[in-house]
């Protein structure tokens, strides 16, 4: 069986992989890929302590999350649909209408 | 463990390739295999049900939704690349790894994985614990994904 710690930082580095993706790119489907990536890091973390505790409630936290992700997915996608219909860019940089 | 190691590091490249690639196509494929090999450690780790789950609902539908938006944006112009904001980034993303992984290997070594019933991640295990514990929750997640398809169909409307 592989140690715990092991699934845990393969788990850091996807996150962190996904805080990278959120700062560096500049268009907004990738954004929200990499925000996709890191609940997928924060999944593996709860499945491996499932694991190792042996306890079914992570992989029940699992469910849920995998829920919320798929619900932010479908309104931010909606979202971005709508503002490139207005604005015609993908780039944050560029959508400040809400800034005051 | 050898395969434990050959998932991570492809699970590592393809999400280097999620944030590196400049093509958005290339981007959601790259994430839809790193899902897909997330899910393989999910089913390592004694979670069949939700290994299938996630190769169903995020490598299936969101990725699916992710390039039918990407069809229908067409963003064909590349994003130019500010080297100031690559080298920060990247910089506070380092740093933050070197904390995460640290914390991590601080840990005890000797923790073992306790031992599980033999059907620990199946789809009944699974069931009974949604249903009796986590009732509350999963009907709330019900009311949550009705907002989300309300929510989308409002949103995507043409504003007459």
């Amino acid at each position: 069986m592989v140690p715990l710690p092991y699934y845990l930082a393969l788990s850091a580095v996807l996150f962190v992989i996904g805080v990278a993706g959120v700062v560096i790119r500049r268009n907004i489907i990738v954004i929200l890929m990499s925000i996709e990536l890191m609940l997928n890091a924060v999944n593996l973390t709860f499945i491996a302590f499932a694991r190792f505790l042996g306890s079914m409630d992570g992989q029940v936290i699992v469910f849920f999350v995998m829920t919320v992700a798929a619900a932010e997915a479908v309104v931010g996608l909606a979202i971005i649909i709508s503002v490139f219909r207005h604005r015609q860019t993908l780039d944050p940089q560029d959508m400040q209408f809400l800034r005051w | 463990m050898i395969l434990f190691f050959i998932l991570a590091v492809l699970s590592v490249v393809f999400s280097l390739l999620v944030i590196f690639r400049r093509n958005v196509v290339h981007n959601a494929m790259a994430l839809a295999a790193t899902l897909f090999l997330v899910s393989v450690l999910f089913i390592t780790l004694d979670a069949p049900m939700v290994g299938a789950l996630q190769v169903l609902v995020y490598a299936g539908a969101i990725m699916i939704l992710f390039l039918f938006v990407i069809m229908l944006l067409n963003p064909a112009a590349l994003e130019p690349r500010p080297a100031v904001w690559w080298t920060a980034g990247s910089l506070a993303s380092l740093a933050l790894l070197w904390e995460l992984v640290a914390l991590f290997f601080y840990r005890p070594a000797d923790f073992q994985p306790s031992p599980v019933a033999g059907n620990f991640g199946a789809p009944e295990a699974l069931a009974r614990s949604l249903f009796t514990d986590y009732a509350l929750p999963f009907e709330i997640a019900s009311v949550l994904l009705l907002v989300a398809i309300i929510g989308a169909v409002t949103l995507g409307k043409k504003a007459s």
